[in-house]
């Protein structure tokens, strides 16, 4: 219950920020951290709660990115059928939509052919599609652009009610959109987690054969899995379209995927509260580093901080705080339901 | 696919036949047939080696035979994966504990209990009455079954620090959230004191009162002799003695199977 | 058919380097079971140190690749005392992630010493390229051949004519029974992760002079020592080497005919279509060493 309290507080707060934090720069950071917070919330579910690391996790956010962004540009492309694919810009929304089912369907399929191997196989699967889709975004150039990326997208919108569709242009604004996908994302990966569903998914991950023995299906909770992972990562990848309005091949590096490992894994992988607390550090930190060391030493911090958490905090920051209060703080009850009288 | 054998007994819950396992060049299974009635509590004995759990394995569907077939409830389960196997109620317990160690007791039971519920994705999302309503009655049944396993006091104590009866009796109550038909138990006594083996005994008659047909394989001599109907003996990848307890304690190919390898078949 | 001919030399001359990056890969994957992610970088340490040696310290060519090989040994033992050893017992995922660490340190700690700007290193052979019949190829890249032959041969002796060979492929095989047999396994894991990384470091330093070098080109190739694992199959050293030539000659002519842009993508497509169709790789003979 206090965790409870403890989250609506912190959104709560969240949402002030830009009332008081009003330069633009910071507010930009702000909802850069948050896209970015969004996807390592969806990382979280495959890799914490799932057990499966997923390292083509770009990928999607990648997708999401570009299928937004050709969806609100509109687009025509040439695939061999009599005549080329026409499509008309579309409403923000619907491109978020579209986004958000594209990036799910491409999850769908690679859930589907990855998960036929696993362990280090499957790892190498993931990479190579990040890596596949990055090269079809950067030489489809008559789709994408390629290296001279989508420009000028719209920002992002909303309906209210009287006014319509209005454009969010101000940067308080987009962060408080940002800020309200982010916490539907995770109100839904709470209750994902927190069913029966989520009980076979943490099945999976802490005793396969044991799963199976009482009647997980794997292929179909990991494929289930991936969906919802990739469907939250292209939500992530269509907000910072409509953001950062600008869309490049780059999207899909495999150094976004990592960054999300190390908030995900620094954070604490499988609990709920470890993406947001390991998305705010490595969200933040390049922002205090920058001006102080090159790029490249932050990427080297990072590198030694993932190897530094792996041996010393191998569960990440959060169960350790948990950890720690557990110990000062009386535990009145324990943590599921009902103890025999 | 999975075909219905018409020539079966519609009183046998589990017919082995011919079962042959090859791993690399050696036989641990040489093809063996048994059958186990609805109802009945059999055990599987033998020396180490013997072939038991690969027995156990292949009938489960963790591992391939190489040779013969498997008949549950009249079903063929060759190439039925163990997810479905347990689904259609033939359930099986690790001869090396296994647990969700990071789970508490209680979840352990409720996870266990997967195949009780129906809610997928959308249930969980939406958290409709039904959902609701489900998850208040697989708390229940997970309740009963730690009150039936007497395991009820520990609920909310983390998997991996029971005590190792303890861990025992938790895998045994993994098994019956699974609400099994068959129950196949991996050497269940293994490294539990007397009081302790008494205590699963009842176990399984109980179990057994319930309408669940046991088969367990065994090394206790004594609980073996004490609960069985019946009797099969494995040596060597093959059967060499079925019976009842009484007749295969005296058959003399058991005894010199077992005092071959060292051990001392129990009065 | 001269095209053709064409093609396959440089798709060979290109193959033996990319077989022994697999080899010291599969290697690494077969006796240790490790994701090793820092492979790419190896690789683009053996270049680095390629040209440091021969464009800025102005050695001997030939000795700057033994050197750059021996340097690769050093880095890959450091590697495995420091970062392997320690989380011996621990499972897959977190020596992946470890690995992942490592491997970003290390590339933009390249990054950081020598910056973006690709580098050229210079080799001492003639700029005309021979022509033997049909075909043309220069010197170097005939260099390159001889040289990976030889390697080859060195490396396919050490694994089966050698005790040393002997006790990696007893640890490949059953590593507990190895060391009851009084093999040791941990130094053997640090040989073998060391090899490799040498392997990878030379594959760099021969390569280096043919392609440029910049900070990069250990993600491409790292990934690509994956395809060609995959497909020979995990700690495979036959399916690698045979699986370095194929990626090498599936890459020449697939951009020789089918699209030049698309060639680094070859090997990612090999990699998913051999994982979706055959995942034990193209050579079944699992579990053996050589």
């Amino acid at each position: 219950m206090s965790a409870r309290l403890g989250g609506l507080l912190f959104l709560a707060l969240a949402a002030t920020l830009p009332l008081w934090l009003r330069e633009p720069y910071f507010l930009a950071i702000l909802t850069s951290t948050s896209i970015f917070i969004i996807a390592a919330i969806s990382l979280n579910l495959l890799l914490g709660f799932t057990g499966q690391l997923n390292l083509g996790q770009a990928a999607f956010f990648g997708i999401g990115a570009y299928t937004s962004a050709l969806l609100s540009l509109g687009f025509e492309v040439d695939i061999g059928l009599p005549s080329p694919v026409v499509v008309d810009p579309k409403p923000v929304w619907i491109a978020f939509v579209g986004a958000v089912l594209v990036s799910g369907l491409f999850g769908g399929l690679i859930g589907k052919l990855a998960f036929r191997v696993r362990g280090a196989y499957f790892v190498i699967v993931t990479i190579s599609f990040a890596e596949v889709m990055r090269m079809v975004a950067l030489n489809w150039v008559d789709l994408t652009e390629g290296p001279m990326a989508l420009n000028n997208i719209p920002p992002l919108s909303v309906w209210w009610p009287g006014a319509g569709v209005t454009a969010l242009v101000t940067k308080a604004h987009q962060d408080w959109l940002v800020l309200a996908v982010g916490a539907v994302c995770y109100f839904l990966v709470a209750r994902m987690v927190r069913s029966r569903m989520g009980r076979a998914l943490i099945a999976l991950r802490e005793n396969e054969p044991l799963a199976r023995s009482v009647g997980v299906r794997v292929t179909h909770y990991l494929v289930v899995a991936t969906v919802v992972s990739a469907a939250i990562a292209g939500a992530a990848g269509a907000l910072y379209a409509h953001c950062v309005r600008i869309v490049d091949p780059d999207v899909f590096l495999f150094i976004y995927t990592v960054t999300m490992v190390i908030m995900v894994v620094s954070g604490g992988k499988g609990t709920l509260a470890g993406p947001v607390v390991g998305g705010l550090i490595f969200g933040l930190m390049p922002q205090a580093l920058r001006g102080t060391a090159p790029p490249e030493v932050q990427w080297i911090i990072y590198g030694v901080g993932i190897i530094l958490i792996v041996f010393f905090l191998p569960r990440g920051i959060v169960p350790a705080v948990a950890d720690l209060a557990r110990l000062r703080l009386p535990r009145p009850r324990s943590r599921t339901a009902k103890v025999a009288p | 696919m999975n075909e219905i054998d018409q020539s079966g007994a519609k009183d046998v819950a589990l017919d082995v036949r011919d079962l042959a396992v090859h791993i690399g060049g050696l036989v641990a299974l040489g093809g063996i047939s048994f059958k186990v009635p609805f109802g009945a509590i059999v055990s599987l004995i033998g020396p180490n080696g013997a072939g038991k759990t690969t027995a156990f394995n292949v009938i489960t569907g963790f591992m391939k035979a190489t040779d013969g077939q498997v008949f549950f409830r009249g079903r063929d389960l060759a190439r039925v994966a163990p997810e479905r196997i347990a689904g259609l109620g033939l359930v099986r317990t690790f001869q090396r504990t296994s647990l969700f160690t990071a789970c508490t007791v209680f979840e352990n039971v409720l996870t266990a209990l997967h195949l009780r519920g129906h809610t997928g994705l959308l249930g969980a999302l939406l958290r409709l009455p039904a959902t609701l309503r489900e998850e208040a009655a697989l708390h229940a049944e997970a309740q009963e079954i730690l009150d039936f396993v007497g395991l009820a006091g520990r609920a909310g104590e983390t998997a991996g620090n029971l005590a190792y009866g303890e861990q025992r009796l938790l895998g045994l109550a993994i098994a019956l959230g699974a609400k099994p038909t068959l129950l196949l138990l991996d050497e269940p006594a293994a490294g539990l004191n007397p009081s302790e083996t008494e205590g699963f005994k009842q176990l399984i008659r109980r179990e057994r009162e319930r309408g669940t047909t046991v088969l367990l394989v065994e090394h206790d001599m004594q609980m073996v002799m004490s609960i069985s109907d019946e009797v099969f003996v494995l040596n060597q990848g093959r059967m060499i003695a079925a019976g009842s307890p009484a007749e295969v304690q005296r058959d003399p190919e058991v005894i010199r199977a077992y005092l071959g390898s060292g051990k001392r078949a129990a009065a | 058919m001269d095209q053709i001919l064409q093609h396959g030399l440089n798709g060979v001359v290109l193959g033996g380097t990319y077989a022994l990056l697999g080899i010291g890969l599969t290697l690494i994957f077969g006796i240790m079971r490790v994701v090793n992610f820092t492979h790419g970088e190896l690789y683009a340490f053996g270049a680095y140190l390629a040209y440091l040696f021969v464009a800025l310290l102005h050695l001997d060519f030939f000795l700057s690749i033994a050197l750059a090989a021996l340097a690769g040994f050093a880095l890959g033992a450091l590697i495995e005392l420091l970062l392997l050893r320690p989380l011996r017992s621990n499972d897959i995922d977190t020596v992946m992630l470890v690995m992942i660490g490592a491997w970003i340190a290390l590339q933009n700690g390249e990054q950081f010493v020598w910056g973006g700007v690709a580098k050229l290193v210079p080799s001492p052979f003639a700029q005309e390229p021979l022509v033997i019949g049909p075909v043309s190829v220069l010197p170097l890249r005939l260099f390159v051949l001889g040289a990976t032959l030889v390697l080859l041969v060195g490396f396919y002796w050490l694994i089966d004519r050698t005790r040393l060979g002997m006790a990696m492929r007893a640890t490949f095989q059953d590593r507990d029974t190895a060391a009851l047999m009084g093999v040791d396994v941990r130094g053997i894991y640090t040989l073998t992760f060391a090899l490799g990384s040498a392997l990878a470091a030379i594959a760099g330093a021969l390569l280096g002079p043919i392609f440029l070098v910049n900070p990069t080109m250990g993600n491409l190739v790292g990934l690509k020592a994956f395809a060609i694992v995959i497909l020979g199959g995990l700690g495979n050293i036959t399916g690698a080497t045979i699986g370095g030539f194929v990626l090498a000659l599936v890459e020449e002519f697939g951009a020789g005919y089918l699209s030049s842009e698309y060639r680094d993508a070859f090997g990612f497509l090999v990699i998913i279509a051999v994982l979706a169709l055959r995942p034990q790789g193209l050579f079944a003979l699992k579990g053996r060493v050589g």
